[in-house]
């Protein structure tokens, strides 16, 4: 075949094959465009404010290495003014993280941003390593994905950032879309579209400014970009690959390379059809996170919005958060009676110790941790009394009476743990 | 005129995990192995060898489904989108490099 010319500049050989338009263009301007287009969304959406400090999600993977590349290009190039930084999450999966880690560690040098990692068991008490000798492979990508979202939230909250950015791509949205459309879940299907989601009942926003970026976009960017990125498969996913929407995704992508985008624009228009009161992008936002995430995990458990339920957690939220979250001190003691309810993260006074009683049963947040739920009880929360139920009891003596404690109970173990260590 | 090509064939994104983390691979094709009558051959006939001799990972459908490149692995000749060199059809040349990427893995 004969070299193809760049549409754009007329002079380079076409390199790339657009797929939102079919264009054919040269490697630079790939590069130039994809950054472009993606500045064009942070200004239209009014992602940032000068001086904002935001957290970057970073998993040493293409998207958020991409995400993190691609901001610093702009923060200098437009002068933004931002203050980044890269946030870890260690799940405490052995071996897995270490390359990941590795990887965004080389990035923080190469981006000359501060990195911040914070350990699963810091947040929950558990490591993955932990959570799967408990229920076993199958199905703990539920536990990963639901943990992970709360734990950039709550990691952010601890350096006192309150934007979080992730490098959820179209590819990732428009699955999410199909997901929801299917399960006929509108108020996430909402969600899940905006850009933006934050919550009066939390101090964290999040977006996800490569929100109409094609994944294969962003691979291609690395790659001519020559970004150092890493590529695992969740090795306890070994079955995220098949059958998911996603393969549907790629497939509908080879057929019609722009049915992504379109796609992405359908939910974000069915979304706009959807009542502000039912599915507005201030809810749950770090809850209600699209479940495409990269531990491919693929959940499946809809809960429904409760409208009375948000409007008071509106109203009283706003009063109760605050974005400081902490590790337990070790002068909380173990042997927990009563009422853990009391307690809560962000509960300054408490200081890692219990009261008696229930002293605010506060809607819209889970009654355990604090972090915004449409339930009493958070996802996480939930997760973590399965568990904790069955963890030997060697490690941790809890009564019949005292099983809701146990979730904060063993943060306080880990926080002895760690004080300790 | 030699009768073998000698190309660079390079799989990432997470796809070298399919062959033993190893991302560069040198090959020699054969053209008479090709079935092409002496001619080069093509990166169509370069995918089945590579999922019938070089591949020892048996999930093949992780590389290969339904006899086509698997959807969401792109394919680079020469660092250019192969559908802008004929995609199956581009007879390969001596040191042509093939990039094989997952868009697929963890981000
Ligand atoms: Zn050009
Ligand atoms: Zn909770």
């Amino acid at each position: 075949m004969p070299p193809t010319t760049c549409e754009v500049c007329k002079d380079a050989r076409a390199a790339v094959i657009r797929p939102k338009n079919s264009q054919k263009i040269c490697k630079r301007c790939f590069l130039e465009v994809f950054e472009s287009e993606i500045h064009e969304t942070i200004v239209s959406n009014n992602l940032f404010y000068r001086g904002e400090r935001v957290a970057i999600g970073a998993s040493g993977g293409k998207d958020s290495t991409v995400l993190a590349s691609v901001l610093k290009t702009l923060n200098e190039r437009h002068d933004y003014g931002l203050n980044l930084v890269l946030l870890s999450i260690d799940e405490g999966i052995k071996g897995y993280r270490d390359d990941s880690l590795e990887t965004v560690k080389r990035n923080a040098l190469q981006y000359e941003m501060p990195l911040e990692i914070v350990g699963y068991d810091q947040l929950y008490g558990w490591t993955m390593d932990q959570v799967v000798a408990q229920v076993g492979k199958k199905g703990n990508c539920t536990y990963c994905g639901v943990f992970r979202r709360q734990a950039l939230d709550r990691g952010a909250a601890k350096l006192g950032i309150k934007h979080v950015v992730t490098g959820h791509n179209a590819d990732d949205v428009a699955e999410t879309v199909m997901m929801n459309l299917l399960r006929g879940d509108l108020p996430r299907l909402a969600r899940a579209t905006s850009i933006v989601t934050s919550s009066a009942a939390s101090a964290i926003k999040r977006s996800k400014p490569l929100k109409y970026a094609y994944e294969k976009e962003i691979v291609l960017y690395a790659h001519h970009k020559k970004l150092d990125y890493f590529s695992t498969e969740c090795i306890y996913s070994p079955e995220a690959f098949r059958g998911s929407a996603r393969t549907l995704i790629k497939d509908l992508e080879r057929i019609r390379p722009s049915s992504i985008l379109d796609i992405v624009k359908s939910g974000e228009d069915m979304a706009a059809l959807v009542p502000p009161e039912v599915g507005g992008s201030v809810s749950c936002a770090g809850e209600a996170e699209e479940e495409a995430n990269s531990c491919g995990s693929r959940n499946t458990n809809g809960d429904s919005m409760d409208l009375v339920e948000k409007q008071l957690a509106l109203n009283e939220a706003a009063a109760e958060r605050e974005t400081e979250i902490k590790v337990p001190t070790a002068t909380a003691k173990p042997q927990v009676t009563g009422h853990p309810a009391a307690v809560s993260i962000h509960d300054k006074k408490s200081n890692g110790r219990r009261k008696g009683k229930i002293v605010k049963q506060v809607m819209g947040q889970c009654e355990r941790c604090g972090y915004m739920s449409s339930q009493k009880v958070c996802k996480a929360c939930s997760l973590l009394e399965g568990l904790n139920k069955s963890r030997p009891h060697t490690s941790i003596e809890v009564g019949v009476e005292d099983e809701e404690a146990s979730t904060t109970l063993m943060r306080e173990v880990a926080g002895i743990a760690i004080s300790a260590g | 005129m030699s009768d073998t090509v000698t190309i660079t064939v390079e799989f990432s994104g997470g796809l070298e995990m399919l062959f033993d983390h190893v991302t560069k691979h040198e090959l020699t094709l054969s053209k008479h192995a090709a079935d092409t009558d002496g001619k080069a051959p093509t990166v169509g006939y370069l995918v089945k060898y590579i999922c019938d001799q070089l591949m020892k990972d048996s999930r093949k459908e992780l590389f290969v489904l339904d006899g086509a490149v698997r959807p969401g692995i792109l394919v680079l000749i020469n660092d250019s989108d192969w559908e802008l060199e004929g995609e199956h059809e581009y007879e390969l040349q001596n040191r042509d490099n093939i990039l094989f990427v997952s868009t697929l893995h963890g981000g």
